[in-house]
């Protein structure tokens, strides 16, 4: 089992606000690596550092190591776009631009530039596919992506991702606007996934934590509590604190 | 569609199967030690109790897993209870395969008393309740799992009869009573090995109508709501 991204000692300020301390954290190739903790426990900071979206507030300090394929991401000589092509992201609420289905999936390549009309239509076909869209949508390709139900959204915008052949996809709660049989078709797709990508997930749902991870990080206030194999954490934490927030004792 | 959580159930399944086959064989051939007088067929109950000891282990930490990690509800959380109880029951069905051969072996040294021409029945029910209600657990078969329940009727019956012919036996004659306590001991691993195969059987019952069949509560709640 490789490891694709280690974290370490990783410090982060926003202005005077220490909302990451000292944590480590490793990403296994083809795993499912999930986040959980309390709201503001710096969760999604920690998975907006690893490609660097926390760059654009305003104020952030980050101090520490962050490895990605052997290579310090915040080093010199890196090109934030191609990591962020590299370390896709999933968020929240569903975002697909206000194009065609067709041209969701498309737009990455188009910027990139590089791929004919022919390759375009194959690799939207593939990345649909992949994502279970291909069947619903191959006749509605035209339609808008915002005409879409939620979950749909959702995993166009997955879709949208796979177009440009990431290597990680982080996932900031991307059910949490879903309801429970949205939710398990995107947790059956990232089960899929997983045998091709590795995911990282922040999410507010321990549960599906429990469900689809394999490794579980517990976070509290900013600090790394927990990391361990999810069986471990959820059967059998070295931690107090992690055994009280499993078992719905706090938080 | 498909649940990533199917495969896994399945898994799980396969695995009590490979259970149930190694302790189908361990009571087989403690049968076969005592009833056909056969001493090659003790050893290799001692080796798979093991066997059966690890797989027991196993499939309770998966159980444990699978209940922690996905919070199973309805058919899947009867399905994984009724697996966590066979599972012990298996064990035990084991454990009595174990102590009939250590009996055994003192047996097939010595001058077989009467009774013993009822063993080889009492063992061919004890063995057919075993085997059919395992298999009504797999397939999920639940009018062959009625069927197990009644034979424990008939089983209980034989060890009664047993016990109290072997009681006469010390009665009459005192030197007797070293092989009828043996055999008398023996009938009564055969009579738990039915219990515990009925109490497979109850599981499957369990895990596919939902119906708890233990202690006659079905025929109590029936009785009730008359």
């Amino acid at each position: 089992m490789s490891t694709v991204i280690r974290v370490e000692n990783l410090d982060l300020f926003y202005g005077d606000f220490h909302a990451l301390k000292k944590v480590p954290m490793e990403v296994l190739a083809r795993h499912i690596t999930a986040l959980i903790g309390p709201s503001g426990c710096g969760k999604s900071t920690l998975l907006r550092t690893l490609n660097r979206m926390n760059d654009l507030v305003p104020g952030v300090k980050i101090t520490g190591s962050i490895l990605f394929d052997g290579k310090e991401i915040y080093g010199p000589g890196i090109d934030v776009c191609t990591l962020r092509k590299r370390i896709g992201m999933v968020f929240q609420r569903p975002n697909p631009f206000p194009l065609s289905v067709f041209d969701n999936v498309a737009f990455g390549l188009r910027v990139d530039g590089r791929s004919s009309r022919r390759q375009i239509e194959d690799i939207v076909e593939q990345s649909l596919k992949r994502a279970w869209l291909w069947e619903p949508l191959k006749d509605r390709l035209n339609d808008s992506a915002l005409s879409l139900p939620l979950d749909q959204q959702q995993r166009l915008c997955i879709a949208r991702l796979l177009a440009v052949e990431p290597e990680v996809i982080l996932m900031d709660e991307p059910c949490s606007a879903l309801d429970p049989i949205s939710t398990s078709k995107i947790e059956e797709l990232m089960l899929e996934l997983k045998k091709d990508y590795t995911i990282v997930i922040v999410t507010h749902n321990m549960q599906q934590a429990a469900r689809i991870s394999d490794y579980s990080g517990y976070m509290l206030l900013g600090e790394m509590i927990e990391f361990d194999a999810t069986d471990k954490i959820f059967t059998n934490p070295r931690e107090g604190r992690t055994q009280d927030y499993i078992s719905g004792r706090y938080g | 569609m498909e649940r990533h959580f199917d495969e896994q159930l399945q898994a799980l399944r396969s695995h009590l199967m490979k259970m149930s086959a190694m302790a189908e064989v361990m009571i087989a051939d403690a049968v076969r030690s005592v009833v056909e007088h056969d001493k090659d067929a003790i050893s290799p109950v001692y080796e798979r109790e093991e066997l059966v000891n690890t797989m027991q282990m196993e499939i309770d930490e998966s159980c444990m897993k699978l209940i922690a990690l996905n919070q199973p509800a309805a058919a899947d959380l009867r399905f994984i209870l009724g697996i966590i109880k066979t599972n012990s029951e298996l064990e035990r069905l084991a454990d009595e395969a174990v102590n009939i051969v250590k009996k055994a072996d003192h047996l097939l040294t010595v001058e077989q008393l009467k009774p013993f021409e009822l063993i080889p029945e009492t063992s061919n029910i004890a063995r057919s309740m075993v085997r059919d209600s395992l298999r009504s657990f797999v397939n999920r078969n639940t009018s062959l799992a009625r069927e197990v329940l009644q034979r424990d009727d008939q089983l209980d019956a034989l060890k009664t009869k047993i016990v109290n012919l072997l009681k006469e036996c010390m009665a009459e004659d005192s030197k007797t009573v070293s092989r009828a306590l043996d055999l008398m001991y023996i009938s009564r691993c055969l009579e738990r090995i039915g219990d515990h195969a009925t109490n497979i059987a109850e599981n499957a019952i369990f895990v596919v109508e939902g119906v708890d069949v233990r202690h006659h509560a079905d025929e109590k709640r029936a009785a009730k709501s008359v």
